[in-house]
């Protein structure tokens, strides 16, 4: 095989990767457009692209409550869980003291934790708090898989601001809390976006506990709300309407990830977190 | 000055402890005691309607579990999923990552492209590729149809040996980048010098892939593999929403939810949840003693 030859294939096998990653989303937001029976027709592009699903997702259920309902549960977890470990990072990445590693892999450990092994637990801890049917149920429970990243990670980072910063700080007279609020936390910016996006997009994406945790449809979040629209019966799904809501909760997520998307890259390779 | 010193160090100690607390309290909350209940609900009868009438059962719900072939199904379809899904996710972002690793035009679009599977929202994957599946209208069976690959639709999502097998597809196509960038970063870390002798020796690329990269590669790649494994152990959601609560399709977690919450049966419920935890944290265990502590070290 010559060298030019060889350049063919290779493109021809890139073309090929770039239409399977790409296509199945494609074809969610040609079927979004599509209206009546042309759905049915498997076209290759809407032959005359119509809104009307996307109008009908926000009249026929309360999608917009779901959507607000989603952000405010990510945001919330995301600020709790980035001011937890901010402290916490601190402590374990700068300071020596006993059982620091059994806590660092302990830590570890909970990052592996499934989810089912704690939802009847679970359940009773927020039937007991009276949170069943809230959303401050699913900011509690999503500290469980948020927590341990964030602090893996921004300890990971801790380590690595220079020790000379700290020790001028404390000739100065600065109190421990001090020195993290002050001197680190401003220069914490991008690995505080990184590892803020990332808890985002787990807390967004979440479904067995939103799915057990929240009953009515004002409460549920959008994944939830997207893989329980249904149709006449089971046999008639809202295709049409299901890809609308799909493409108007994905947009958002390949914008930012596609804006950050160095960053996300290293952040995944330094905290290794689930998909 | 030394008094200053361990005065020092004693203020830094106790701002240690201090700032550890709420972290360590809010997952004593969320992880320790939810864990611990469910361990302790799975030796009772408790029923989700009420959660305080119940009573000690012993081991009665694991013997249940131990001669309910439902319950075998769900642990053979998890590890079928898990070995298959993995294995293919492995090679195919092994391949991926070494292709993005060359000099191409159009590579940061490539790069890019890749991520858009990742950051899909699972729920949304699997409704996607539901109906990219649908047996009168989708658009799989219309493409084999067009190629020629097929003379009639395939019954993808409700023929229970290929169910599984577009499970695994839409499982491959969502984890598989995630896989490549995780490659692609210990790729990237790889000594250069390596290659210039094996490149000046005029070794052929196949063997220098097989005696230097992949050998190099080792530890990033059990590290990706490994995360994957217990990934794909505790896998829910892509399932669940293709394929609800079928048997053949049936997951761990899928079983243990189905008997909590559907069947109310708390404690029965909270035994399969409990051996699910039991099988990941053996894996855990061969994480952390194989790759976590050569990444403690160097961290």
């Amino acid at each position: 095989m010559n060298g030019a030859w060889r350049r063919w294939v290779f493109y021809a096998l890139l073309i090929i990767l770039f239409i399977y990653t790409v296509f199945p989303f494609y074809w969610a937001i040609n079927t979004s457009l599509m209206s009546g029976s042309e759905l049915f027709e498997a076209r290759p592009w809407p032959p005359d692209p119509a809104w009307s699903n996307y109008v009908s997702i926000f009249r026929e259920q309360p999608f917009g409550r779901q959507i607000l309902n989603s952000v405010f549960v990510a945001v919330s977890v995301v600020l709790l869980a980035l001011s937890l470990s901010v402290l916490a990072a601190y402590a374990l990445g700068r300071i020596q003291f006993r059982g620091r590693r059994l806590l660092l892999f302990t830590i570890l450990g909970v990052s592996m934790f499934p989810q089912i092994a704690v939802l009847s637990g679970m359940f009773e801890l927020v039937r007991s708090l009276g949170l069943y049917n809230n959303l401050l149920s699913l900011v509690l429970s999503y500290m469980i898989f948020t927590v341990p990243f964030t602090v893996w990670v921004l300890t990971t980072f801790m380590r690595e601001l220079p020790k000379e910063l700290e020790e001028a700080a404390f000739v100065d007279g600065a109190s421990p809390f001090v020195i993290v609020t002050q001197v680190f936390l401003p220069l914490m910016g991008p690995a505080l976006v990184t590892t803020g996006l990332l808890a985002f997009i787990a807390a967004w994406n979440e479904f067995l506990f939103a799915l057990t945790f929240t009953l009515s449809s004002e409460q549920r979040t959008v994944p939830v709300a997207i893989a329980l629209i249904s149709g006449a019966s089971a046999f008639e799904l809202p295709w049409a309407n299901i890809m609308a809501a799909s493409v108007v909760v994905t947009v958002p997520l390949i914008v930012l990830v596609l804006i950050f998307q160095r960053r996300i890259v290293s952040g995944l390779t330094a905290g290794a977190v689930k998909g | 000055m030394a008094r200053r010193e361990t005065e020092l160090t004693r203020q830094r100690l106790r701002s240690a402890w201090l700032f550890l607390t709420p972290m360590i309290v809010v997952l004593l909350m969320v992880a320790g005691w939810p864990l611990a209940r469910t361990i302790a609900l799975s030796f009772t009868d408790a029923n989700l309607a009420d959660l305080q009438a119940r009573q000690f059962v012993g081991l009665l719900n694991y013997e249940f579990l131990m001669t309910d072939p439902d319950w075998w199904r769900s642990v053979w379809n998890t590890v079928f999923f898990t070995v298959v899904s993995v294995s293919i996710e492995t090679v195919l972002g092994l391949m991926i990552a070494l292709a993005l690793h060359e000099h191409f035009k159009g590579r940061g679009l490539l790069r890019a492209a890749i991520l858009i599977p990742w950051a899909i929202p699972t729920v949304v994957s699997a409704q996607m590729w539901r109906w990219m599946f649908n047996d009168v209208y989708g658009v799989i069976n219309e493409i084999m149809l067009f190629v020629g690959l097929t003379s009639e639709p395939w019954a993808w999502l409700a023929d229970p040996q290929l169910s599984m097998a577009a499970v695994i597809a839409v499982d491959v196509w969502k984890t598989t980048p995630f896989m490549a960038l995780l490659i692609l970063a210990g790729l990237q870390m790889l000594p250069q010098d390596c290659y210039e002798n094996a490149r000046i020796d005029g070794v052929h690329p196949v063997t220098t892939f097989f005696r230097v990269t992949l050998p190099l590669l080792k530890p990033a790649l059990l590290v990706a593999i490994i995360f994957r494994t217990l990934d794909a152990l505790r896998m829910f959601d892509l399932v669940y929403v293709m394929q609800g609560n079928k048997v053949d399709t049936m997951t761990m977690s899928i079983y243990a939810r189905q008997q909590l919450v559907d069947f109310q049966d708390v404690g029965y419920g909270s035994a399969a949840a409990t051996l699910v935890f039991m099988i990941i944290a053996v894996f855990t265990v061969i994480y952390l003693t194989a790759g976590g502590v050569g990444r403690e070290e160097k961290a």
